[in-house]
């Protein structure tokens, strides 16, 4: 394993984001007091508790793996994109390091910064709501895992990208709709019953559901099936990217 | 064994298009090649598949005896390539870009290193500026110090004086005439031949993506840079003087130019003999003006002599 040029790849993109660390810092803690003051404070003084937690506090897992997901993927799909955009990926295809490695680097400076943004949400929330949190340890792990399937997924973006347009669609049009529907802000449990078959084919309600249980003890799918979906999407994300590399699709000619 | 060997490369792009023709190449450890030839000839494709930004579709490739697919990271490693394109981060500080590429070759960090490059490439001052606050002769120099960051033993440098200056250019081959008294082996592309003339041992001369020759400069030159002397007379002529008949000369332009072929490589040109002559034969010149063969004349004439072997 060539570890320095992993190193030196994770140091170089998280250079960039201590550039604009103050931006980075700002604009959770900015967008997630929003959303408190619309849907804790107005919507949620409405809605009484969601199976024993208080609206405000029961939508806090949805909101962090919200910002989570998607800073997970803009980070890492820009953080490729934008040396294949400018010409510089020459430089890590003539360099002597595989797709393994590129791949860590990359998707591993994508997910610590999607980690530091979530932590900055988990602890601006406190501000606003009481926090318990009942498995921190299962907690952390759904953190952690979330911030590095989606970094995958935006690799993958990145990688598949040819041009700016792109880059953004898949985010706006896939994976924002899946995150505000698969119950970030309210539980399965809450929809008809057509729906709630329905949704469970979306992947990011495993997410979310175990993440809510790591918190407050309750779940709309067992927590079992919510690690085993991450688990598998994960898998799925390192398969397409060890393809991309092998084969050289939109890399080499 | 050379340092870089090809054999049989070919590569057929996906579209269709054969970009290299089964090159046979060597390359020996210490030597500056030029690779000669005009655009859409096959010189980027044939750095790139030394360099692994492109799969060839057969033949093999050494470079140190490592195979460039099979063993890419002791190949590679080997490497230096400075591209044709001037990419870089425009955020990014210089001295940080040069770093990163060190990194990204394995080799720890190393200050002093990258002062070294920095200030032989005059570029020292400007380690802490953003790459886009560079001019253009600057940012082709952060891609030298980029390539230079992993004390490569061989250099790839794609057309590294396109479209720069003539200082620039000077200072180019200033550099690359310090690597190889350092012992690194360099290959680069162009499409000047006084650049090839200037800096390189031995010129390869490439067209639609085959090595057409290989030739230790000296003999190339000699072979190939003709220059001719025309001579614009006061007063045309209707033929060439007697006293001059032994001497290859032509007219043109109704006799009012003197066409005089030379070789600038041999030791006597006979271009002061040939002043003399022509003023003891009367003939008052105006002005003169000599025309070296071009790139292009060298092709059309190599094309000529293949299609002639072919045949």
């Amino acid at each position: 394993m060539n570890w320095r040029g992993i190193w030196a790849i994770y140091h170089f993109e998280m250079m960039r984001f201590f550039r604009t660390l103050l931006q980075s810092f700002i604009s959770p803690v900015i967008s997630t007091s929003l959303y408190f003051v619309v849907f804790g404070t107005a919507i949620g003084a409405r809605i009484d508790e969601v199976e024993g937690v208080s609206y405000g506090a029961f939508i806090v897992p949805g909101l962090v793996m919200l910002s989570v997901i998607t800073q997970a993927i803009s980070n890492a799909s820009f953080g490729i994109y934008f040396p294949k955009f400018i010409g510089t990926i020459y430089e890590l295809l003539s360099a002597p390091l595989n797709f393994i490695e590129i791949t860590i680097g990359y998707v591993g400076a994508a997910a610590t910064k999607s980690l530091f943004i979530g932590t900055v949400i988990l602890a601006t929330s406190s501000f606003f709501v009481d926090l318990e949190i009942q498995h921190p340890v299962a907690m952390l792990a759904f953190l952690l895992l979330t911030c590095l399937s989606f970094a995958l997924l935006g690799f993958i973006l990145g990688l598949w990208a040819g041009n700016f347009e792109q880059l953004q669609l898949v985010p706006l049009l896939v994976v924002t709709p899946l995150v505000f529907l698969g119950g970030s802000f309210y539980s399965i449990s809450m929809l008809p019953p057509v729906w709630q078959t329905i949704t469970l084919f979306n992947p990011v309600v495993y997410l979310i559901s175990g993440f809510r249980w790591s918190f407050f003890g309750l779940a709309d799918v067992p927590v079992g099936l919510s690690l085993m979906a991450i688990g598998a999407f994960t898998a799925l994300c390192v398969g397409v990217i060890w393809w991309i590399f092998r084969s050289g699709w939109r890399l080499r000619s | 064994m050379a340092m870089v060997e090809l054999r049989q490369v070919r590569k057929i792009y996906d579209g269709g298009f054969e970009a290299l023709k089964g090159v046979d190449l060597d390359i020996e450890a210490g030597e500056i090649l030029a690779l000669l030839g005009p655009n859409g000839a096959g010189k980027t494709t044939l750095i790139s598949t030394v360099c692994g930004l492109v799969t060839p579709s057969s033949g093999t490739l050494t470079v140190g005896g490592h195979d460039v697919l099979a063993d890419y990271r002791a190949a590679r490693s080997l490497i230096g390539l400075v591209p044709q394109e001037v990419s870089l981060e425009p955020f990014e500080k210089v001295s940080n870009t040069v770093r990163l590429s060190r990194g990204l070759f394995g080799k720890p960090r190393n200050d002093a290193l990258i002062e070294d490059i920095l200030r032989r490439l005059s570029l020292w001052d400007k380690r802490d500026q953003p790459i886009r606050a560079l001019s253009g002769g600057m940012k082709r120099r952060v891609l030298i110090a980029k390539a230079l960051s992993h004390e490569p033993e061989v250099l790839f440098l794609d057309e590294p004086t396109a479209g720069v200056d003539v200082e620039l250019r000077r200072d180019m081959w200033e550099i690359v005439a310090d690597l190889k008294a350092r012992g690194v082996t360099i290959i680069l592309t162009t499409h000047y031949i006084e650049e090839a003339e200037a800096i390189a041992d031995r010129i390869g001369v490439i067209n639609n993506g085959e090595i057409l020759l290989v030739e230790e400069k000296a003999s190339l030159m000699k072979r190939l840079g003709r220059k001719e002397l025309r001579v614009e007379l006061d007063e045309p002529v209707a033929s060439i003087p007697a006293t001059l008949q032994d001497r290859s000369l032509r007219l043109e332009e109704d006799g009012r130019v003197l066409v005089y072929d030379y070789d600038t490589a041999a030791e006597r040109t006979g271009l002061a003999h040939l002043m003399s002559e022509l003023s003891a034969a009367g003939l008052r010149v105006r002005d003169v003006d000599t025309r070296k063969s071009t790139l292009e004349d060298i092709f059309v004439g190599l094309v000529h002599k293949q299609e002639e072997n072919a045949a």
